[in-house]
């Protein structure tokens, strides 16, 4: 035996109303063969029925509208003698369980479970909209297909929040691999909630586009938020195919943060190039020692907050913050550290960097980034910076010009450390290099004032004289 | 220092341990005057004498029985089957005797129980037995199978000096094919510990015995196609060097088990369930395993070929696993 469900055709549909069986009682059925007609706010479809069999037992009659999920009718796939026992089959949407054994009348009641309501379901009010007749067919599940891992990918996935359905399998039968999914990680796609692709065509092309998408949100992601708005009427911006997707929360408090701070902040820019072959060979020449000794790796990152510091420590200005029209200059040297996370950005905070030698450094750092990427960093970490830093050269960036992190007023941005032909006394050398930018408030810092703040930053990475170990 | 065969580094660890300890003494069938079946106590009788080298009746229960007996009354004795397949003759004395005594007791058996196992000699199904798996599932028991010549020695020694009943298996297709420089100075080797025979990063292959020699070269076939394999050899089977097995699954995250022993029941099995148990969310494919077919081993050699698990069968079956 097999439940026919009435099927849920689109987000916001919760019912549908059966228009017309296209079989009667003790007809025979075809998997996919068409069977009865729905109609819901917008379209009528066809919907195809979930396995072969004789259709046994029709529950709900034309012209009754029941919720989804709801059982429809019954098929004796038995009866079927084709793919006998083809339980309700995976086409079907959110498929009841096949029922083995149980009399018609078991199931005679209408189920009338809630059902699953999307997160993003907008307010019940919202005119409701069905999907459009190109897509009769049952909506397929989130992904059309089943997606096949193992344990370990399934592991990784989890621990670095990554969304399987968006990683192409290469695996045999198109399983995901290791290999895949250690990609997809390292290429910074896939990431849990935030980059799916916008036009809903997945990047494996297993999954078949979904034409047409749910409508756009009757409210729109707007009314959430009194920061955000949009650039062009709603309007504008849903045409073709495309998916709808919430902000996560961190995702909308980071769109907040950026929209104000360059909203207040009068942002200035300036570039530096710094050579750091001195730190770079230090660093390969006591990696392994620093390792060992100290169990923390070592990183170029450490060096970069302890020159941050000095240029701090000499110009005070650059650690301050803004209160209408006083400034507030901070004794503390409180440095945000932004770290990428597949799902967003966070920004915990080094508090009191500037009582920290070298390795206190290094270890609050690969604390912090650690525990920010398994989410257990605690609130007051990711508060009270003063002064911050972001480092988009580990993804390749020669340089960026970052938006600064209220209430900091300046921002230091690394670029990519790579090797290049600078001039050197009247020759042409070889060195390591990294374009370092600051972004700071022209409110209180002036064109002097960063520019001196980074010769003290430059001047200390070039000539690096603290112990490190 | 010259190259010695497996059946020579059995023979060496013998020798020492009788000369190293009195209590050690050596009984089976033709082990005397005859030197063994295979030789390997060839000249131990003259060496040692008649009271600690016995020429036993054709009875594997009478002579675990005394054995048993002698390890109460202080001696270490070295029982030698003449083909492992007669173990099943004293299963009994094994399994509910010496095994248990220790604990029923506190009278430990210091016994080992020695003898030439496996196939490929066309020895046909008497003479050909891989019989771990009846004992790995006896408490109280400990069970090698030593895969060169430099662990068949260590691992004898060990056994010898070992407390509790000891099987030690002794695969006869390696007792002379096998050759390999050893150290003159005295060694032994851990009991329960498995050695990574090759390092690999793409898949592990779990063995032991004769299988470790396939599983090499089937691993070195693979290097070429550009699979790494690792090759573990698990030396002891009974503790299994659990550690071992889980750190390789780790690292590759793929397993595929070989022995030589018939599939059903066979040791796989249970490396699988420990696996599952304790590495599951590091398997990135499923556990394979290759084995001998379940028949009994086949006397006619293109049959037993058949029958035996061999290079080709273990580097398809990793090429299988590889792709997952």
């Amino acid at each position: 035996m097999a439940d026919v469900i009435m099927p849920q055709m689109g987000e916001s549909i919760f019912e549908g109303t059966i228009t017309k069986w296209l079989k009667k009682p003790g007809d025979k059925i075809e998997r996919d063969e068409p069977l009865f007609e729905i109609s819901t706010d917008k379209v009528d479809a066809e919907i195809p029925s979930p396995s072969a069999g004789v259709l046994k037992e029709i529950k709900v009659n034309e012209g009754q509208t029941v919720p989804i999920q709801t059982v429809v009718a019954v098929i004796d796939a038995d009866g079927a003698g084709a793919s006998a026992g083809a339980p309700a089959a995976a086409s079907a949407p959110a498929p009841a369980p096949a029922k083995t054994e149980a009399p018609a009348q078991a199931s005679a009641p209408p189920r009338t479970e809630a059902p699953p309501k999307p997160a993003s379901s907008p307010a019940p009010s919202a005119p409701r909209a069905a999907a459009p007749s190109a897509t009769p067919a049952p909506p397929p599940r989130p992904n059309g297909q089943k997606i096949r891992s193992s344990p370990l990918v399934r592991r990784i996935a989890r621990e670095n929040n990554v969304d399987l359905a968006q990683i192409p399998g290469t695996g045999a039968g198109g399983r995901i691999s290791k290999h895949d999914i250690r990609a997809a990680i390292e290429g910074g796609a896939a990431s849990g909630g935030a980059s799916r692709s916008a036009s809903g065509v997945s990047a494996a092309g297993a999954a078949p586009a979904r034409t047409a998408s749910a409508p756009p949100p009757a409210a729109g992601g707007a009314a959430a938020s009194a920061v955000l708005e949009t650039a062009v009427p709603r309007e504008k911006m849903y045409f073709g195919h495309y998916e709808v997707q919430p902000m996560s929360v961190m995702r909308q408090r980071i769109a907040e943060h950026m929209v104000l701070s360059k909203r207040v902040s009068p942002h200035v820019y300036s570039v530096d190039e710094v050579n750091v072959s001195g730190i770079a060979a230090l660093r390969s020449k006591l990696k392994d020692k620093f390792e060992q000794s100290s169990g923390t790796k070592l990183t170029f990152m450490p060096f970069f907050v302890r020159a941050a510091v000095e240029g701090l420590r000499a110009f005070p200005t650059v650690n301050s913050s803004v209160d209408g029209t006083n400034i507030v200059l901070h004794k503390e040297c409180n440095i945000g550290i932004a770290v990428a996370l597949d799902w967003g950005l966070i920004v915990p905070v080094i508090k009191n960097a500037e009582e920290k030698n070298f390795l206190g450094i290094a270890r609050a750092l690969n604390d912090l980034a650690e525990r920010a990427r398994t989410k257990k960093l605690k609130p007051e970490e990711v508060a009270e910076s003063t002064f911050s830093i972001t480092n988009p050269g580990v993804f390749g960036g020669l340089f960026g010009l970052p938006v600064i992190n209220q209430p900091n007023v300046a921002i230091l941005g690394l670029g990519t450390i790579e090797k290049r032909p600078v001039v050197v006394d009247d020759a042409i050398a070889i060195r390591s290099m990294v374009y370092l930018t600051l972004s700071y408030d022209h409110r209180v810092v002036d064109g002097a004032v960063a520019h001196q703040f980074m010769g003290k930053v430059k001047h200390t990475l070039e000539n690096w004289t603290e112990s490190i170990l | 220092m010259a190259a010695i065969t497996m059946l020579e580094g059995i023979r060496q660890a013998i020798f020492e341990e009788m000369d190293r300890d009195p209590a050690v003494v050596a009984l089976g069938e033709d082990i005397g005057v005859y030197g063994g079946a295979f030789k390997v106590t060839e000249g131990l009788l003259a060496r040692f004498g008649p009271e600690r080298v016995i020429d036993a009746p054709i009875s594997e229960t009478a002579i675990v029985g005394a054995a048993c007996g002698m390890g109460y009354l202080g001696l270490r004795p070295i029982v030698e089957m003449q083909f492992i397949d007669f173990i099943a003759c004293c299963f009994n004395q094994v399994t509910n005797f010496a095994a248990k005594s220790h604990y029923r007791w506190g009278a430990p058996v210091p016994m080992v129980l020695r003898g030439p196992s496996g196939g490929g000699v066309h020895g046909g199904p008497f003479h050909s037995a891989n019989p771990e798996m009846y004992f790995m599932h006896t408490p109280g028991l400990k069970i090698i199978y030593p895969s060169t010549a430099y662990d068949a020695k260590g691992l004898l020694k060990s056994a010898v000096r070992d407390n509790n009943p000891v099987l030690f298996f002794e695969h006869k297709y390696l007792y002379r094919r096998i050759k390999e420089e050893i150290p003159a100075e005295e060694y032994t080797v851990p009991i329960g510990k498995a050695v990574v025979r090759r390092e690999g990063k793409d898949l592990t292959i779990l063995s032991y015995a004769a299988m470790v020699h396939t599983s090499m070269e089937a691993a070195e076939m693979l290097a070429k196609e550009g699979i790494d394999a690792e090759v573990i050899d698990l030396r002891t089977l009974l503790p299994l060097d659990r550690d071992a097995i889980l750190a390789s699954v780790k690292k590759t995250n793929k397993l595929l088990i070989v022995h030589e022993d018939t599939r059903t029941g066979g040791i796989a099995g249970e490396i699988a369930a420990l696996v599952c148990e304790g590495a599951f969310e590091d398997l990135d494919g499923p556990i394979a395993r290759v084995t001998s077919l379940d028949t009994p081993v086949p006397y006619s050699p293109p049959l037993e070929e058949r029958f035996l698990p061999n290079a080709e069968k273990v580097a398809a079956a990793a090429r299988d696993l590889a792709k997952y």
